[in-house]
């Protein structure tokens, strides 16, 4: 009988922290920009510099460990890990080995074997490296130090998931907590989430773990699937052709599907992790520690479950809602102005994420403000416009952000409501169309759509459609 | 009066009270240098024509009244492993022949604040790694005192310069005894603040634990007007501490009724020079006789600060020196195969033998397996060498010993057993292991000629106390 | 001499600290890091069971920045000691 074998997991998530400025240095971490434009000594390394940590980084790093269940380490220090590498100014990172920041702690998962826990062994403060682009005309490579120096958090779990499906909701339920609590948008494909895969086999019912491999370079929940699938063969593969699994970092091609060892005679993996004497401990106080579990949000199993209370809407709409803290916020600020929870919803739910869709964006790039969706919510209540209209306003508001009132008033997009102008055109109409109104007194109910329609188009669509057929029954 | 005989203050003042001028001063220095450099070797760059053109800019300042503060227009010189903006910053390295930082110590800013004029940088040890500044790649730099012998180090250049007086007075730094035993060795008065007076920003790093910059004077009173303007709260170095009690030329009386200074026997035993040890006892003797209460006491742990001491150093300067690889600045070998091969030949070639003894055996004691044994056995040691000085200074003001076994060597007789050149720094490295401040002041010379200095030892932030005994010292001293 | 550095450290050391050695010097680095070790071990004379390392020598705790862009566009200085660069980036030997 071929022998049964189990995955064991555990990840290295880097996420990298929204802070406005780098942890040792004041150069801004926005994305993008022109190459090695947000850099300065500190940054690149020159001699001289020194680093002095970015108060807001730790702040968010205990943060995260605080909703993470971590014990927080009062007192922590910053080490050296030395290693040489182009997008490493300094040739060695500042990182925390001995004494991380966060320990001990948990987040717990639901995948359709039910809930589990699983462990993080620690979660450290650290500086990002830069970015090394390759030359497509000469055989060299360049350095882009804007991402140097951008602060990450790493978070190290126990070695506690056995399979892609524990892994995706482990991520997932990372992602959420901390884009809960505003820390990072955690966006996988832009690397402000990164994660590294460490995985062995063993024979069901060892309690040895095997010898685990450290997968780097995937950049998709897809990617991740696979890379775990196809390294779990790789290695029943060796096992099984009596061959050991040799500990090492391998790097994943998803183009190939197919990873790759990083082995290198230059490469020794032996940091020489010392304490950084350029910067000084943290002590955490209980007042900075109370500081930080009083900003603390509703994460989102307490908010679904609020919502439900509080809200009648179908559970898919919060669980769409939800998924989102940016989302979440706006339906709730919008509700807070307009009182419509269900129309709230409904718009969201709707016109919203057709829109995402259409323009391939995340709940997160939402930039409409709640007054506006609210604004709108109003005029279609007072029925100052109709609903095709109101598609149209929301476009523009999910576009550039327009005062509906303001807009339909400038457009001239209010439902015309005066009485004669109506009956005069639906008379035209009925006149025009000698056919549709036959059908109709012939009991074709059908044809009175295309009577509505009609009136609809010679109104420049500013009219009640409800009042138009109202009207078309009582003239035919 | 010689212009280039004032010490820095009484040039100032005379620059204020119009008898001279800061381009009259800088120009009777750039002569000087002109003259001495052939044989001296202080500098490593010399920029003639933007010092007198600075020295002329703080000049109009000064008679605008803009500028009043006791440096005002006096020339400095300033060791070369301090960033200065737009001019040649080498560490005396060929790794960095070429490196133009982009901005100037924080140091280097406090003075340029209060009108010193900057000549020139300094010839060290590469990377202040030595104690004679033999191992800089620009040469060496001879005593002036004697042009047969070192001038010590690694901050010998500021140290000569001084003595030499191609400059008014000169900043150097100290990881071990750095500014102390040059200092000692050419007759200046030198001094190593305690760790985090000085901000360190700028300042190219090689023990960041234990580096801490200092001036070089002519004499206690330029030493403390220096430190007065150098001490800083610096923002960017998260070392630097905070602190109130700056006013250090307050501490310039000539009294010592009363202060308790400690001999420390260890320091006073086997390898010490006769001639060096008479002299520092009988400076002890000219302080009791001043009203010091002087008594002997056993320190202890003295023959371990030197372990313990290259094992800190070369481990954080291992490093501290990863940063230089041909990609940023600096020097980058000409051919090269691959990514590890540009490193390896890059830092080989660019690298005297002494910096890479140092990373070699720093990296080895990090490395995988040695940590512990080595590395933080090291800092244990340091924290019981702490304890002793705590122990000690709850009994004395001041201690009070050699700043080196012996005085200058001969040039070329120190670099081929790197053991017997590190126990020379004995009595000066324990004081940057405790973080500790130290001043050198010259109490003598040998039969060859050559200066002894005497060195004073404080407890932290305890600078006052030395510049008040070494001033009485040297005020003691005038009449003899 | 108690410890003898074997020319496969030498070559290790030399790896972890990019530095390549001629045979003449890493004959001098053995000999050098040996007796180097041999003075360091001097250190296991003390006890120095149940003492904190010590890394600092004041207890300066908790010196932090505030979360504010100071820095503007400095790439031109950044770069301008760069021994070769290209479209504003440092050029190095090709990394993959």
């Amino acid at each position: 009988m071929a022998k049964q074998y189990e995955t064991v997991i555990g990840l290295e998530v880097h996420v990298e922290l929204a802070t406005k400025t780098k942890i040792f240095c004041g150069c801004s971490t926005a994305f993008g920009g022109a190459p090695n434009t947000h850099t300065c000594p500190v940054c690149t390394g020159m001699p001289g510099t020194l680093p002095v940590l970015n108060k807001q980084v730790l702040e968010y790093a205990v943060a995260v460990g605080l909703a993470t269940n971590c014990e927080i380490t009062r007192y922590c220090k910053f080490d050296r890990k030395n290693y040489f590498y182009p997008d490493n100014p300094q040739n060695y990172q500042i990182s925390q080995l001995y004494l991380p920041i966060c320990r001990n702690g948990h987040v717990d998962i639901e995948t359709k074997d039910g809930v589990k826990a699983i462990g993080i062994h620690e979660i450290h403060m650290e500086e990002d490296a830069g970015k090394l682009i390759h030359d497509e005309w000469e055989d060299v490579s360049l350095v882009d130090f804007n991402r140097s120096g951008v602060p990450l958090i790493e978070i190290v779990s126990e070695p506690d998931m056995r399979s892609a499906e524990e892994v995706i909701a482990y991520l997932e339920k990372l992602r959420m907590t901390i884009q809960y609590l505003g820390v990072s948008d955690c966006k996988l494909n832009e690397g402000s989430m990164r994660a590294d895969v460490n995985l062995s086999v063993r024979e069901v019912g060892a309690t040895e773990f095997g010898i685990r491999t450290e997968m780097k370079n995937l950049n998709s929940f897809r990617s991740i699937a696979h890379a775990i699938e196809n390294e779990r063969e790789r290695q029943i593969d060796l096992l099984e052709a009596g061959q050991k699994v040799i500990q090492e970092t391998r790097r994943w091609d998803e183009n190939k599907e197919y990873s790759y060892a990083m082995r290198s005679k230059e490469d020794a993996q032996d940091y020489r992790y010392f304490p950084d004497p350029d910067l000084v401990p943290v002590q955490i106080t209980d007042e900075f520690l109370e500081e930080i579990r009083a900003k603390q949000p509703e994460f989102r199993p307490e908010k679904m479950q609020r919502y439900k209370e509080e809200y009648d809407i179908p559970d898919y709409d919060i669980d769409i809602i939800t998924g989102s803290k940016h989302m979440a916020d706006l339906f709730e600020a919008t509700v807070a102005i307009c009182n419509q929870p269900k129309k709230v919803s409904n718009w969201l739910m709707g016109e919203t994420l057709r829109l995402l869709k259409e323009k391939d964006m995340d709940p997160e790039d939402i930039r409409f403000s709640p007054d506006h969706l609210a604004g709108l919510i109003n005029l279609t209540e007072q029925k100052v416009i109709n609903s095709t209209v109101a598609k149209e306003v929301f476009e523009e508001i999910f576009e550039t952000d327009i005062d509906p009132e303001q807009y339909v008033e400038e457009k001239g997009l209010k439902t015309v409501n005066d009485e004669g102008a109506l009956r005069k055109t639906v008379e035209e109409v009925i006149a025009a169309n000698p056919q549709s109104v036959e059908d109709y007194r012939n009991g074709k109910e059908k044809a009175i759509g295309f009577l509505v329609g009609q009136t609809m188009k010679a109104m420049k669509g500013k009219a009640d459609p409800a009042s138009v057929n109202k009207l078309l029954k009582e003239l035919l | 009066m010689d212009i280039l005989s004032y010490t820095a203050v009484e040039l100032a003042k005379a620059i204020k009270e119009g008898k001279t001028t800061a381009v009259e001063a800088m120009q009777a220095v750039l002569d000087r240098i002109e003259e001495k450099e052939q044989t001296i070797n202080a500098y490593v760059t010399v920029d003639r024509e933007k010092a007198l053109k600075k020295a002329a800019a703080v000049q109009q300042k000064i008679e605008a009244g803009e500028l009043a503060g006791p440096l005002a227009g006096v020339p400095v010189a300033i060791k070369d492993n301090m960033c200065t903006e737009g001019m040649l910053t080498t560490c005396s390295s060929k790794i960095l022949n070429n490196f133009i930082p982009t901005f100037s110590a924080e140091a280097v800013l406090n003075l340029e604040k209060a009108g010193a004029v900057l000549i020139g940088k300094t010839n060290m040890d590469e990377f202040a790694m030595g104690s004679t500044t033999e191992t800089s790649a620009y040469g060496v730099t001879r005593n002036p005192r004697n042009t047969e012998h070192v001038p010590g180090g690694s901050s010998g250049g500021s140290a000569a310069a001084v003595a030499a007086e191609e400059c008014f007075f000169a900043l150097g730094s100290d990881t071990g005894g750095s500014i102390r035993q040059p200092a000692s060795f050419c007759g200046v008065v030198g001094m190593k603040p305690t760790y985090g007076t000085v901000s360190r920003y700028g300042l190219i790093a090689y023990g960041s634990s234990l580096d801490q910059i200092g001036p070089l004077t002519k004499d206690v009173t330029d030493c403390a007007t220096v430190l007065e303007i150098l001490a800083s709260h610096d923002s960017k170095d998260s070392t630097s501490v905070e602190r109130q009690d700056t006013d250090f030329t307050s501490a310039l009386k000539r009294d010592v009724k009363g202060m308790r200074i400690g001999i420390p026997r260890d320091y006073f035993g086997e390898g010490l020079d006769p001639e060096v040890k008479d002299a520092v006892l009988s400076a002890a003797k000219v302080l009791k006789e001043q009203g010091a209460i002087v008594e002997e006491f056993d320190l202890s742990l003295v023959e371990y600060a030197i372990p313990t001491y290259y094992t800190i150093a070369a481990a954080e300067a291992s490093s501290n020196l990863e940063r230089f690889d041909g990609i940023k600045y600096g020097y980058r070998t000409q051919e090269f195969a691959g990514l590890h091969n540009m490193y390896k030949k890059t830092r080989s070639e660019g690298f005297g033998a002494e910096v890479k003894r140092r990373i070699m055996l720093g990296s080895f004691v990090l490395s995988s397996g040695y940590y512990d044994a080595y590395y933080l056995k090291a800092l244990r040691v340091k924290a019981l060498i702490k304890k002793a000085f705590n122990d000690a200074f709850a009994k004395y003001d001041v201690i009070l010993g050699p700043v080196a076994p012996t005085t200058a060597p001969r040039l070329g007789k120190s670099l081929s057993d790197p053991i017997k050149m590190y126990l020379g720094d004995i009595y000066t490295i324990s004081v940057n292991l405790a973080g500790l401040p130290g001043i050198s002041i010259p109490c003598g010379t040998d039969s060859k000629g050559l200066p002894i200095g005497l060195q004073l030892i404080g407890d932290c932030f305890c600078e006052k106390k030395l510049i008040q005994t070494a001033y009485t010292f040297e005020q003691s001293r005038k009449g003899e | 001499m108690a410890n003898i550095i074997d020319d496969a450290t030498i070559e290790y050391v030399g790896i972890l600290a990019k530095l390549e050695l001629s045979d003449e010097e890493k004959e001098q680095a053995k000999k050098d890091m040996g007796s180097m070790l041999d003075y360091i071990d001097k250190l296991g004379e003390l006890d120095t069971t149940g003492i904190e390392p010590m890394s600092h020598v004041f207890p300066v705790q908790n010196v932090f920045r505030e979360d504010v862009v100071t820095n503007g566009d400095e790439s031109e200085k950044t770069l301008r000691n760069a021994p070769e660069q290209k479209d504003n980036m440092f050029v190095v030997p090709k990394t993959v």
